[in-house]
Order: structure tokens, then sequence, then C-alpha cells
């Protein structure tokens, strides 16, 4: 890979990969219960937590990234108890990326989930209790099968979404070689330096390529969800 | 088997007050749609929390734990079969998720006739083979009492007629107490042991169905169209020209075809409205079916007609006349008359398993 990509392209890569998936993954057990909550809930705060979930879609990602600065920098009340009690610093540092990019893709991967929880008759909850099942039961037995594509689907959108996040990460965490350098960061920089063109465009070319898949990848499998909760 | 049903909900559109204590057996819980069937059953299987409810079976209070622990098997209109699992996979759910091995699979199976359709998926069943999966689902998880929220209801006439005996071999052979939502009477007359008319959030009349079926006053709650008695019959002969011939407590009757060796009991339901009613023998007639009766009692509508209570020596048979007929023919309690029925006027459906 490095005798076609500069070596800084290449840690800005996999910086990106390494951060995305991180976020990913860590916000997706709490996507799941959200998407849960937020389908099949009924409580006081239903439309504040929707509200809120969907806030990183359209807030500034400028905003975003400045609210995460007050909340997690090491002044921030969050991230003054971080380091206080753990010594764990979140600004200017790589999981800080991560948490940004989780925060951004957040709502398409809760919206993701929820549409396939939507679409899974509570009837067949209903009827799986009868038979013995108690909820947490039900929805490892029923639900989750049945939203198992959705979930996919989610991921992968939430995966692209942080692959491209930029405006957050670059307010929250900054633009540090090796560190917090992702793609889109990296790009930026490059097209900030006269002769930088080249570099920039091979990962714009990543970039597209990424995003591509990953749609290519979500359409199919929204197609089987269709397919799987009809049982065919 | 007991089960106590102490209900008291309010609904925005009505109120929900039941009080009934069940024996064994299938009890069909008939009304029309809206009357509170349904939520009656929901609520012994914990999926409608009222609110206050007292349901006992057998001395086991059921109302306090959640649906999963009542042991209560519930076969739903829809058969609501889970569309990732494959046939053999829904059957044994309930074992699975109790991490026991499926008891009685090969007896219940062969009793619902699915054998063949193990590997399937639920979309490529028919509706008939869906209902019989959903209740050998139901069966599996060993329940104490089964609940059936209208099981035909979205199906068409051959199936059902393809189903019907199932039920009544499940009543007949497995000793499981049914309860069993309905607002089709035919099919409630074939079925229940128990009938509880359910009407706007009430009971409107309970007791054993061949008393309730044949009694003048809750006759015009089941409906006066539908209205009709149910006789015990036994398969006497298979005559040579189609007929079958039965034993009646009033003497022989004559019906197209009806499966099964001499002997065989059946219950038979007549409808009122098919039945003729006469003061002498009569002669000359097309209809096979004279039976001697007594005019037990009579019951004046607001319509045009009258419902006659017939004695056949120990059973009752409902006979729907005008009341001008009634009055030529001067009906009233202790007159010695003869019946008359179609043998064609009794339909394959009523004709069932006793």
């Amino acid at each position: 890979m490095s005798h076609w990509l500069t070596p800084e392209a290449a840690t800005a890569l996999a910086l990106s990969l390494k951060v995305s998936l991180v976020a990913v993954l860590v916000s997706l057990p709490l996507g799941v219960l959200v998407a849960y909550a937020l389908a099949r809930g009924r409580f006081p705060g239903h439309g504040l937590l929707n509200g809120l979930v969907h806030l990183p879609l359209i807030l500034p990602p400028v905003v975003t990234g400045y609210l995460l600065l007050l909340t997690f920098g090491r002044q921030g009340w969050v991230g003054a108890v971080l380091w206080d009690w753990f010594g764990v610093t979140l600004a200017f540092r790589w999981t800080g990326a991560a948490l940004a990019a989780g925060v951004m893709a957040f709502p398409l991967l809760v919206r993701a989930i929820r549409l396939a929880i939507e679409a899974v008759d509570p009837k067949l909850e209903e009827a799986a209790s009868t038979l013995g099942a108690s909820r947490l039961a039900v929805f490892a037995t029923v639900t989750l099968p049945l939203i198992l594509p959705g979930i996919i689907a989610g991921v992968v959108l939430a995966f692209a979404k942080a692959m491209g996040e930029f405006g957050a990460t670059i307010t929250f965490v900054a633009n540090i070689p090796g560190e917090t350098q992702t793609l889109p960061t990296a790009i930026y920089s490059f097209l900030q330096v006269p002769g930088g063109d080249g570099a920039a465009l091979q990962l714009v070319l990543i970039s597209v390529a990424v995003a591509m898949l990953a749609l290519a990848l979500s359409e199919w499998l929204a197609r089987r969800v269709a397919r799987r909760i009809a049982g065919r | 088997m007991t089960l106590e049903i102490g209900l008291s909900h309010a609904f925005p559109d009505f109120r929900l007050e039941v009080d009934l204590t069940l024996p064994g057996g299938l009890t069909c819980l008939f009304g029309r749609s809206g009357s509170g069937k349904t939520s009656i059953v929901n609520a012994v299987a914990g999926l409608l929390r009222p609110d206050q409810a007292r349901i006992v079976l057998d001395g086991v209070a059921l109302h306090d734990l959640p649906p999963h622990r009542r042991e209560v098997g519930y076969v739903f209109q829809d058969a609501r079969l889970f569309p990732h699992l494959t046939v053999e996979q829904n059957l044994t759910y309930a074992a699975r998720i109790r991490r026991q091995r499926p008891e009685g699979m090969a007896r219940i199976v062969d009793l619902l006739g699915i054998g063949g359709l193990s590997g399937r998926r639920p979309a490529t069943l028919s509706g008939g083979e869906k209902q019989r999966v959903a209740i050998g689902r139901a069966l599996l998880s060993r329940p104490k009492l089964l609940l059936m929220d209208e099981p035909l209801a979205a199906l068409d006439e051959a199936r059902k007629a393809e189903i019907l005996p199932y039920i009544e071999a499940l009543r007949d052979e497995t000793g499981l107490p049914i309860l069993y939502v309905s607002h089709f009477l035919p099919e409630v007359a074939r079925l229940a042991t128990s009938i509880a008319v359910i009407e706007a959030g009430r009971v409107a009349a309970f007791g054993p169905a061949a008393d309730l079926l044949s009694d003048l006053a809750t006759a015009p709650l089941l409906g006066l169209r539908d209205a009709g008695a149910v006789l015990t019959a036994w398969i006497a002969a298979q005559e040579e020209d189609g007929l079958t011939r039965l034993d009646t407590l009033a003497g022989p009757i004559w019906l197209p075809h009806v499966a099964g060796e001499a002997g065989r009991a059946v219950r038979i339901r007549i409808a009122a409205q098919d039945v003729i009613l006469s003061r002498t023998r009569p002669k000359g007639l097309s209809a096979l079916n004279i039976l001697p009766a007594t005019v037990e009692a009579l019951h004046e509508g607001q319509g045009p007609g009258v419902l006659v209570r017939l004695d056949l020596g120990g059973e009752f048979l409902l006979a729907r006349v005008t009341r001008r007929s009634a009055q030529a023919l001067d009906l009233q309690a202790g007159l010695a008359v003869h019946a008359v029925l179609k043998s064609v006027a009794v339909a394959q459906s009523d004709v069932g398993a006793r």
C-alpha cells in the first residue's frame, strides 16, 4: 500500500478505519437500546430523547464539536471527572475522534434500527410471551433475529458517516497527524499546502470508494429485511 | 378443573365486568364483535392488564404473573407463527426457551396432521396449515389451559371443515381445558361443552351448551336466525343410497352421509328454522325425518315468529314457526306434535364428534 500511498495518507486511512470501527461498535448496544425505546416505549421524555438523538443531524457539526469540547474537554463537567478519577482524557486523542464520529453517526444508526424494529409485528412478541419467553428472551429469539439485517444496514451507514466526519472532529480533537488526523482532515491539510492536490485526490478517491461500497451494502441488506420479515 | 375469571376494566367506550367460574371441557365465549370476548382471553393470558383481575386456575392465582409464567397456551386468529423459523423450530420454540426436550411431539404432530411440514417456512403454508401448526406450537408449550381466539375466522369454509375435527379431537382426547372465542353459532354449537354469552362487556348467559342452545330465553341472545338445538345421535347404518341412518332418543333419522362406524356418537345441530311442525303424522311428504315430540314451552318474540321448545324424551329441539301457524295449530305446552326435518337441511358442518 505504502508504495503508492504517502505515509501520511496511509496513517490517516488506518486511523480513520480504527476510529470509525470503534465509534460504531461501541455505540451499537446503546443504539439498539435507544432504537427499541423509541420504537416501542411509551414514556415521558420520548419526544425529548428522539430530539436529542437527532440533534447531531441538524446542528452544524462545528457546534456539536464545540459542545463535545465543553463537555468532554479537561475542563468540561464530564471530562474533568474522567481526568480526575481515571486519568483519561478524550480531547485531542484518537478516542475523542471516535467519540465525535460516534455521536455524529448515532442518528443514522438509531434510525435504521428503529425502522427495523417498527417493522416487527408486536403480536409476534406477544405470541412468544405466551409460549414462556420472558421479555429478554422475546427480544433475543424473536425481535433480534428479525431486525438483524436492519442492524447491519445501520452499522454500515453509521460506519460510512463516521469515515466522513469532519467538522465535529476537527473542533473537538483538532488535526494531529498520527493521533487525530482522519481521512477528511488529512484531505483538508493536503489542500492547504502547495502541491498537495495529488495526495488529496488519492484520499478523495478512497473516500468515494468506501462511501459507495457502504451504500451498496446497506441497500442490499435493506432488501433482505423485507424478505426476512415476510419469511421467504 | 375450574377457572375463575373476575375482571373489571374500563375501556374508553365500554366497561368489562366479568365474573365466571368455568368447568373443564371446551367453553365458548360467544358474542358479537366488540363485546369484549377477546379482552377476556387476553386478560387470562396476561396480554391485557385490567384495572382489577382475579384469575385462578385450579387454586393457582395467575393474575399477578407475567404472561410467560402463566402456562396458558394461546392460539390467535392470525396464527402468528415466527416467520424466521421453520415449522419444526416454531413447534419446539417453547421447549427451547425452557431448555427442555419437546415432549409429546410425535403425538401432537400426529393429532394435527402436520408431520410433513417440519422443514417448511410459515410463508409457504396455507391458512389451514398455519393454524394447525399454531395449535401444535401452543400445545407443545405444555399449557394448563388453552385459549383460542376465533382460530377459524380467517379461513374459508373448506379450511374450517379441515380444522374442526382436530379441535374436536383436542377437546375429547387431551382433557385440556379450552377457552374458545367465537361469534359464529354453528361453530359454537359443534364444539362447546359450555357457553358463556358475552354482551357489551358482561356475561349475559352461562351454562352447559346443550341447555343453553335449547333454552327459549337465551336463544334470542344467540341470534334467532342461527338459533338451533343440538341433538345427540348414534350412527346406526350406512345405507346404499348414500344416506346414513342415525338413532336419536325420539327415533331414527336419515342424513346425507355421515362418516363413521355404527355406534359412533355424533352431535347434530338442527336450526330452529329448518324444523316444521305437524299435529298429525304427515303422509305423502318428501321429508324423511318425522320425530314424535311434545311441546314443552313457547316463546313469543317481537316479530311474527314463535320459538317452540320440543321435548324428544330427554333431549330438546327448537322450532321456529310463525305466530299465525302457532295459532292455527293451537300450539301449547303438553301438546303432542310431529317435528319434520329435511335431511338435506343439515349441513355437513353441523355434524360433529360428540
